[in-house]
């Protein structure tokens, strides 16, 4: 019953949950509404099962998730990643996501490419990009251009500054409409990141000593209290480390 | 040769030139014939109709619509303003609200006042266009000390 998911939101629940959806033959003047399940949520015939275990969140008007904490990424339509370009083959790349396969990205998917204007791409370059097509039953494609052919910054960047890896709880967080800790990195020195949703992050700063300041923080806001989080990036901002 | 039509095929029968001199009746059933024997031929499948269950209920894989996640590169300070007018432009939609009130307000290229002097002059010029020859000097005078106005003249005779 959508009745008892409602009821649930907030609740802590446990792969193997079943919620079904029997519309009541007495309420007939109501329309039946749709539920989008979100990560976390599959659709099992008039079911839906529960995944993996997490806190259920829900969002208006129907959309429901479960927010689970994971370090492995698994693709999906639409994220914007960080990959690393790791083979050319005639028309397309090889680009390293972090999922089980690599996914493909076509050379004519970038801004202002045509046959004849090959993009200016190299083995071992950092691309940001988009998913269009991934699912567990076909290999993953990026783009680098939206719908409209623009590239709205996607595509190759960064001469310089450090990747590294971090859980996708940090980058949810990190990307969140209201994020404190980007509030807080602002307060900070002057620097550029990419994040991507596959648990990569790109910082580049003035110097190699704050641009790994950067990291190290961002690495360890992991497992910290908003108030151990404060407390360390207003030593940062003193300079005392 | 066959001479009688009941020797001839019916597919001869069906042709152009052996229809041209028939009447309506006659072309009429022949056709009906036709459309009943290439019927019969088509194939079907003879099962129930099935209606496609509408779904209630749909998957959704990303975390980025659940969360209302904010565009992935971010410059801070300064240091790429390419990128800091880039966050400006990805974020906008959240800030859809914002706009929506300022449109109210149309925006203007002039302000009120030079538009309320524009049409005072415009007012005044438009209406000497119109005005005959005799009343454009009266017009003119207006916003001076108002001469007498003249009745018409009328027809002077000519003395002797």
């Amino acid at each position: 019953m959508l009745s008892c998911f409602k009821d649930k939101v907030g609740d802590v629940l446990l792969p193997g949950d079943v919620f079904s959806f029997q519309m009541p033959e007495s309420i007939t003047d109501s329309k039946p509404e749709k539920v989008v399940c979100g990560p976390g949520l599959r659709r099992n015939g008039d079911e839906v099962l529960v995944c993996k275990s997490g806190i259920l969140r829900h969002k208006q008007p129907n959309l429901y998730w479960i927010d689970s904490q994971q370090r492995r990424y698994v693709p999906g339509k639409g994220e914007s990643v960080i990959g690393i370009i790791a083979a050319k083959s005639g028309d397309i790349f090889k680009v390293d996501v972090g999922g089980s396969e690599q996914a493909s990205l076509s050379y004519l998917a970038f801004e202002g490419a045509t046959k004849r204007n090959r993009p200016n791409v190299q083995v071992g370059d950092l691309v940001y990009s988009q998913f269009i097509i991934a699912n567990k039953d076909m290999e993953p494609e990026l783009v680098c251009i939206d719908s409209c052919g623009r590239a709205n910054g996607m595509g190759v960047f960064g001469a310089g500054g450090l990747l590294f890896k971090v859980s996708l709880g940090l980058v949810r967080r990190l990307l969140a409409p209201q994020s404190e800790i980007a509030k807080d990195l602002e307060k900070m020195f002057p620097f550029e990141i990419v994040v991507g949703m596959n648990g990569r992050v790109w910082v580049k700063s003035k110097t190699i000593q704050q641009t790994l300041i950067v990291a190290n923080l961002l690495e360890s806001c992991e497992n910290m209290t908003a108030q151990q989080r404060q407390t360390l990036f207003r030593r940062v901002a003193d300079g005392s480390i | 040769m066959a001479n009688d039509n009941a020797k001839l095929s019916k597919n001869l029968l069906r042709m152009k030139f052996m229809q041209r001199g028939l009447d309506a009746d006659t072309k009429k059933q022949l056709e009906e014939e036709e459309r009943r024997i290439i019927s019969d031929e088509h194939w079907y499948l003879d099962l129930p109709e099935l209606k496609a269950k509408e779904n209630f209920i749909i998957e959704e894989r990303s975390f980025g619509p659940c969360e209302d996640l904010k565009y992935g590169r971010m410059s801070f300070k300064g240091f790429n303003t390419e990128v800091e007018k880039l966050m400006i432009v990805m974020n906008a939609p959240n800030e859809e609200e914002l706009e929506e009130e300022e449109i109210s307000r149309m925006e203007t290229d002039i302000t009120d006042e030079d538009m309320a002097r524009r049409y005072e002059s415009l007012v005044g010029s438009m209406k000497k266009k119109f005005a005959k020859k005799r009343e454009r000097s009266a017009v003119e005078d207006v916003n001076q000390n108002a001469t007498e106005t003249q009745t018409k003249r009328g027809f002077l005779k000519p003395q002797d």
